[in-house]
């Protein structure tokens, strides 16, 4: 409800942004669009291709057109399929352990205990860590098969440490992001508990309603909204981890999308390899998206 | 709650409360321990919790070495300028959403969500080359621009949803009163909403210091914030655990003690204003 | 001077029409009352008024010059939201000057001017606490304080005492009536209670779907009610309505008559009744009787009467006091 002249100058009012994101967005992509179909590489940046592929079609700084080399080349990289897999396994593993332990954890949250506040900033604080600091902290003080502390509780109860990185990178990776995670979801599920309304629980408890049921029939049906924020902001950040796979090393075995693209750009300077590694990650992301969109497009509503 | 809990079963909540929180701090707390260790103690085994000699000259070390002030100062500017602005963008847009809506708000809300979704490798090689094109690369402007952008549709979201709860009718009246668009913000709806903003100002703070992704790959070293500080103790002074504990307090510090001082705005502002 | 008419004012968004065209022209220092039930669009057509709300065609003129596309501001209006819409963190002093402060005016008569509001509505000693230090009456009063300092043409009211108690209703519609008495400003006021219409209206505008049902006087409406909607809707308890043969006696398709205008008889009367339930309140007693053709009815009784359930009562209408109407539900005038 306004009249026409706020809601001119509400355009007014949301064009910078509108403007500002569109040029953020398309600009990058059409840029990385174009590049993916041509052979570039920044060492190399005007091939004599005319000389390995006769006829070869040139743009307007003397790039060879590759046609679709790029996308088959990267699709039929086997560190492609290992990196998709990862990506996946990363976003599913973390998400799974976030919702349930954030709702288990909230659920303790929301008890009467001494000393709730500090206990809660403890258990928010990892979501405030650096992930690059994260991961060396876990690489190295927790982690080390040697003088982590992981190997020193292991040993403790008699059992061979594990070499986290060497045999088992991804559990490791998964480990240390859901430990950044499972506070935020814990923080969200928390926040929606405390606004139980204090008359249902009585309500039910009047009914005789045992804790299990109650908890089934009355607050996890409140907790699914905040269940589907945490799944789409989660899965937001989760698709693009980065630093925790940058700093540890885990490129390659645990190494994800966003990662193999960094290599193919930036370590070994093929841009037009890795703009379609772009690309196909941003296709990969929008089908994601899409469900995520709806799903939580039908939550706006509520 | 008019009722009071038993006390037994209190204790047993706390008991179980306490040891969870611990197990989830304590890589944080065993770093914060680690850091005012000797080099020797820091590797011992049997691991030292409280009792060895503590020592200060960790922090000395690094800040020689590495020059942890110059990183932490990029830091705080790449933080604090990159939420300024785009707070100066937001706040208008986020108005004219909440209280001018048209047919497709609701759209363009989504829309700007999902450049969010848009994985920022899509993006990196051309922000790459534009970045050194235009003598970008390792500048403070430039990285505050891409931080911005980055945060700048969770922003609006967060401070939509707080406007929103802020009835229309007080906007009214300041219509009524004759106050222009600007002064309606200034005066009214931006005092009102001084709680979200704090809330969105606290949590986009956070994101942009922990940013690693578009830090670790545009800068090198003028601009270079504490992400890249961190990230050059990722190979060789990693054997040196006393040291990288003492690098990481440095690095997480001001965002714990920000976090811990701020405890309620944060607890809204992580919620992303999307719970109540 | 202040007054307001409106054209042909037309409210719709896309195919849904709140406001088919509204036609009312509204007299100089008038009170009039915008009634009827939620969602008959008078909040719209006030805040069209206002300039809150565009209008889709017609016109709206203040004071004789076309004000359609004016700003809110402009129009020389002043409005009391329902909700009060007190800036919450501004003082008592901050709320009431802050139109002043938007006009640019000196500081030295602003002082002056909200010292004067301030003591007229007994805020003074609250000049400087928050409104959510107040109770809702003195909220009501920073409203008002508000809409007074800036000496307007106009008041408009939208519902401003519903989230009032009952008794500080009362006093506040008192208030609000010596406040037109002492301005002598036009107010347009907007209320869904019916009470609240007939005791403060010089003139009561019945809306009843975005359509003017009947303009006019309380007792002209109480006296001579245009259509069903407007006999229903004015009057408590309701009017008694009758279809049917009773109604065909009359010729008209219903007829109606006002509990209070039916005589009670144990011997005889033209219609025979039993009483289901009685409600005392003292001065009079309503009755709830079961009147067989006619239908349920309502009967007031002077008094506290002695009713005993099922007993058998006989009614009499006052003839003069018959309202007919067709099958439109329009009304049969001779």
């Amino acid at each position: 409800m306004a009249t026409q002249q706020t809601r001119a100058l509400g355009k007014l009012a949301v064009s910078p942004s509108v403007f500002a994101l569109f040029m953020w967005m398309i600009v990058p992509l059409a840029m990385t669009i174009y590049f993916s179909f041509l052979r570039y590489n920044l060492l190399d940046p005007n091939p004599i291709c005319s000389l390995l592929s006769p006829g070869a079609l040139l743009d307007a700084e003397n790039r060879c057109l590759a046609g679709i080399t790029n996308y088959s080349y990267f699709l039929t990289d086997p560190a492609f399929f290992k990196a998709m897999g990862n990506s996946l396994k990363l976003v599913g593993w973390v998400l799974a352990i976030s919702v349930v332990g954030g709702t288990l954890l909230a659920l303790l949250l929301d008890q009467a205990f001494y000393g709730r506040g500090f206990v809660r900033i403890m258990m928010i604080a990892p979501f405030l860590v650096m992930p690059t600091v994260s991961a060396l902290v876990w690489k190295n003080m927790m982690m080390n098969p040697v003088s982590g502390f992981l190997a020193y509780l292991f040993k403790l109860v008699g059992l061979q440490p594990i070499d986290w990185f060497a045999h088992a990178p991804m559990t490791a990776v998964v480990l240390m992001v859901a430990w950044q995670w499972v506070p935020f979801a814990t923080l969200i599920l928390l926040t929606s508990l405390q606004s139980l309304d204090e008359e249902q629980k009585e309500a039910a408890e009047m009914d005789g309603t045992p804790p299990l049921s109650y908890f089934w029939y009355i607050v996890l049906p409140h907790l699914i909204r905040p269940m589907t924020v945490v799944i789409l902001i989660e899965t937001i950040f989760l698709l693009n981890v980065f630093a925790e796979i940058y700093v540890t090393g885990t490129a390659g075995r645990a190494g994800n999308l966003p990662f193999l693209v960094y290599q193919y750009g930036l370590i070994a300077n093929d841009i037009g390899g890795a703009s379609a590694g772009g690309i196909i990650a941003v296709i990969l992301a929008n089908i994601v998206a899409f469900f995520l969109m709806r799903m939580i497009g039908k939550n706006l509503d509520a | 709650m008019a009722r009071t809990v038993s006390t037994r079963r209190k204790l047993l909540v706390t008991a179980l409360a306490w040891a969870i929180g611990l197990l989830i701090f304590f890589p944080i707390l065993w770093t914060i321990l680690t850091s005012f260790k000797t080099e020797g103690e820091a590797i011992a085994l049997p691991p030292k919790f409280l009792f060895f000699d503590w020592t200060l000259e960790n922090y000395g070390i690094v800040q020689e070495r590495s020059d942890y002030l110059r990183f932490a100062m990029n830091s705080i500017m790449l933080a604090l300028g990159s939420t300024f602005f785009a707070l100066v963008i937001a706040i208008p847009s986020a108005w004219a959403m909440a209280f001018a809506p048209g047919r497709r708000t609701k759209d363009l809300l989504m829309w700007m969500l999902s450049t969010k979704m848009m994985p920022p490798v899509g993006a990196l090689v051309p922000i790459y080359l534009i970045f050194r094109d235009f003598g970008l690369l390792d500048t403070r402007g430039g990285i505050i621009t891409v931080l911005m952008l980055l945060n700048l549709p969770i922003i609006i979201w967060m401070l939509y949803t707080y406007f929103k709860e802020i009835p229309g009718e007080i906007l009214e009246a300041s219509r009524m009163d004759g106050a222009s668009l600007g002064k309606e913000l200034l005066y009214v709806l931006t005092p009102m909403a001084i709680p979200g903003i704090a809330s969105t100002l606290l949590l986009n703070i956070i994101l942009a210091w922990n940013e690693a992704f578009w830090t670790l790959s545009l800068t090198t070293k003028d601009a270079a914030p504490l992400t890249q500080f961190i990230a050059s103790y990722s190979s060789p002074e990693g054997l040196f655990w006393a040291k990288l504990s003492a690098a990481s307090t440095m690095a997480i510090a001001p965002i714990l003690v920000l976090g811990w001082f701020a405890q309620k705005q944060l607890v809204r502002g992580l919620t992303f204003g999307a719970v109540k | 001077m202040g007054t307001i008419s409106l054209i042909k004012a037309r409210k719709a968004f896309g195919d849904a029409v709140i406001i088919p065209g509204a036609d009312l022209d509204i007299k100089d220092g008038e009170f009039v009352v915008f009634v009827g039930p939620s969602g008959c669009g008078k909040s719209t057509l006030l805040r069209m008024i206002a300039g809150l709300e565009d209008l889709t065609s017609g016109a709206i003129h203040i004071d004789g010059k076309d004000m359609t596309n004016e700003a809110p501001s402009k129009r020389g209006l002043s409005m009391v939201f329902q909700s009060y819409a007190l800036y919450p963190h501004m003082s008592v002093r901050g709320n009431i000057s802050f139109g002043l402060k938007m006009a640019g005016l000196p500081k030295a008569e602003i002082d002056a001017k909200v010292a004067k509001a301030a003591s007229t509505l007994n805020l003074t000693e609250y000049l400087d606490r928050k409104p959510r230090q107040l109770s809702g009456g003195q909220r009501q009063r920073v409203a008002i304080g508000r809409a007074i300092v800036r000496n307007p043409e106009g008041f408009l009211f939208d519902e401003p005492l519903s989230n009032l108690d009952a008794a500080l209703r009362v006093n506040m519609r008192l208030e609000i009536m010596q406040m037109h008495k002492d301005l002598g400003a036009t107010m347009i006021y907007v209320t869904h209670d019916q009470v609240e219409a007939m005791t403060m209206a010089d003139r009561i505008v019945v809306l009843n779907r975005g359509v003017i049902e009947q303009v006019g006087s309380p007792l002209e409406l109480y006296n001579r009610p245009d259509s069903l909607f407007v006999a229903g809707f004015i009057g408590s308890p309701k009017m008694n309505l009758i279809q049917g043969s009773e109604a065909k006696k009359f010729d008209a398709t219903t007829i109606g008559i006002r509990p209070e205008h039916l005589a009670i008889s144990e011997k005889a009367g033209t219609w025979t009744a039993k009483i289901r339930l009685a409600e005392h309140l003292g001065a009079d007693t309503f009755l709830h009787v079961d009147a067989g053709p006619c239908g349920m009815m309502t009967v007031r009784a002077e008094g506290e009467y002695d009713a005993t359930a099922d007993a058998k009562i006989f009614l009499t209408p006052e003839p003069s006091r018959i309202h007919r109407f067709d099958k439109d539900g329009k009304a049969i005038r001779k």
